[in-house]
């Protein structure tokens, strides 16, 4: 065994992948308890503790961008750093530059927290970081781009898996996106503080174009990427229909990057880029869809998995929240449903039912599958993967039910009249009747949470199991060796 | 001629002609031919050549 061991350790850097592994799990722990801690400020705003530094307003990003870059992207750079090489057979590029990946990585998502508790913030949704984080970014990501492709041309295997399609575009993808929304002017070399190259109609745009293909490309393509290689090697089966997934990417491409403007309805923006954001919306479904019923329909003569094996679980059920928000995704998009939807806590609902449903399953199964093999062990206890998975199953359709009731309610609140013609609430009115879904959410936050850190125990005694079995696997060659 | 590429009402259906165009050319490459097809779906094995090395790996592919 330790001499397998010793072949794969040459054959592939397995050292990088474990760095970005154990740190998406703590980023994980971190972003969804600061998750759990704001949602209980909107239910019980006594929380916030008049100290500016934990106010709602500067924690929230902190939550979004532990949770999107820190436990997403790190498990994206882990699981990426690991297909690539396994599909490829070949060692990952560049080793010294991937470990600047790791440390540049982790320093963006410490300098962005403590940056927005501090104060500063761009006010762009998921780009709140300013100019000199966003500088780091851009160097971060072209060493990760140059590493990944130089892995892919050092490929032994002629062939380039589709998984790695999906992440190399998400990292074209997100290099663009990153670049022209944060173009900015900042005030002095040594200020924090910048201003946005656009204004007006035009800047909303912009940051829309960004923050929906930041959705489809950081949240949904990479996490493709990862679903068509784990779901495969979980169920033991390749994926259902290779050429359905060439069709899925290609039109997930062709697509995405025209449906940011559905953010937007009803505002300032020429009405034909809103009609054209909502017309792409709509097309999406397909490919959304194909992609899913591949994913699932790889399981097809073995269903009883998803009786016995709760990693499976875990990925089909995400890949059941993706069909879900995706069917949800084109429904806001329309128009008259916006009306009724947009500003409410319905979008945070939606937003939700793909982060924690299909993001974060799909990680977890992934980071399930992958830490036993680097560390060359068994699952600590596969009880526990279980716990994990009803709690944040639990968690999931309690945020979202609650969040629903909450977004219709305050649409349609918003939107009422009286006899007389005049609003029938106040705003007050409608914040006093989401009081019990705001406790709901928490709640709901809570339960995921509460999984998150049965994963990270389990992970932890994994790991701890592996270190040992490999410290006596040494001691027993060792004077055969000598 | 440079000139018409710089009106937007002219490079937008151009551009979503180049576009469809493309795509639908994408679509009649992947499922034209069942020879082609069937080479393609060979691929849909890559992840299990290095199945060797999932030394501790009993219960699953």
């Amino acid at each position: 065994m330790a001499a397998v061991q010793t072949q794969v350790a040459q054959q592939y850097n397995y050292d990088i992948v474990k760095k970005f592994a154990v740190m998406s799990l703590v980023w994980a722990v971190v972003g969804m308890a600061v998750g759990v801690f704001i949602a209980s400020q909107l239910a019980w705003p006594v929380l916030n503790f008049d100290i500016p530094y934990i106010t709602f307003g500067r924690f929230r990003p902190v939550h979004t961008g532990a949770v999107i870059f820190g436990f997403g992207g790190s498990a994206l750079f882990a699981t990426s750093y690991y297909v690539v090489q396994r599909t490829c057979q070949t060692r990952l590029w560049a080793p010294g530059l991937a470990t600047f990946t790791f440390w540049g990585w982790q320093a963006v998502i410490v300098l962005a927290a403590l940056s927005y508790v501090m104060g500063y913030s761009q006010g762009r949704e998921y780009a709140e970081m300013e100019w000199p984080i966003d500088l780091l970014i851009l160097f971060v990501w072209v060493a990760y781009l140059a590493v990944f492709l130089g892995t892919l041309m050092n490929r032994r295997q002629p062939h380039i898996y589709v998984a790695n399609w999906f992440y190399l575009a998400f990292i074209l993808a997100t290099a663009l996106l990153h670049v022209f929304n944060n173009l900015a002017v900042p005030v002095g070399l040594f200020s924090m503080k910048s201003y946005s190259l656009f204004s007006g109609a035009q800047d909303a745009m912009t940051q829309w174009w960004y923050g929906h293909n930041a959705v489809g490309f950081f949240l949904t393509a990479a996490f493709l990427g990862m679903m068509y290689y784990f779901v495969p090697k979980q169920a033991g089966r390749p994926i259902y229909s290779y050429r359905l997934s060439i069709v899925h990417f290609w039109a997930l491409s062709f697509m995405y990057m025209w449906v940011g403007t559905h953010h937007l309805h009803w505002t300032a923006i020429p009405d034909w880029s809103s009609t054209l954001g909502a017309t792409f919306s709509i097309m999406l479904l397909l490919p959304s869809w194909g992609g899913m019923i591949n994913g699932i329909m790889t399981l097809s003569g073995a269903w009883d998995k998803l009786r016995t094996d709760p990693i499976m679980r875990f990925m089909i059920v995400a890949l059941s929240f993706y069909g879900m928000s995706t069917f949800e995704g084109p429904l806001m998009s329309l128009k008259d449903v916006n009306a009724l939807s947009h500003y409410t806590d319905w979008t945070v609902g939606h937003v939700h039912s793909g982060a924690l449903g299909w993001v974060a399953m799909i990680s977890f199964g992934a980071l399930y599958h992958m830490i036993p093999r680097l560390w060359n062990t068994r699952l600590y206890s596969e009880k526990l993967v279980n716990a994990h998975f009803w709690l944040a199953t639990i968690g999931v359709l309690l945020y979202i039910t609650a969040m629903w009731i909450s977004g219709i309610s305050q649409g349609l609140m918003w939107r009422a009249f009286d006899e007389y013609g005049n609003l029938q609430y106040s705003f007050v009115e409608s914040v006093a009747a989401m009081h019990p879904f705001y406790a709901m959410r928490a709640i709901g936050g809570g339960f995921f949470l509460t999984g998150m850190l049965i994963m990270a125990y389990n992970a932890y005694m994994t790991i701890r199991q592996g270190v040992r079995e490999a410290r006596i696997a040494e001691a027993r060659v060792g004077p055969v060796a000598a | 001629m440079l000139e018409w590429f710089s009106h937007a009402e002219n490079t937008k259906p151009l551009g979503l002609l180049i576009f469809f165009v493309t795509f639908c050319l994408i679509v009649l490459w992947v499922y034209g031919s069942r020879k082609r097809g069937a080479r393609l779906e060979e691929h849909k094995h890559i992840p299990f050549l290095d199945e060797a090395d999932d030394v501790k790996d009993d219960k699953h592919g």
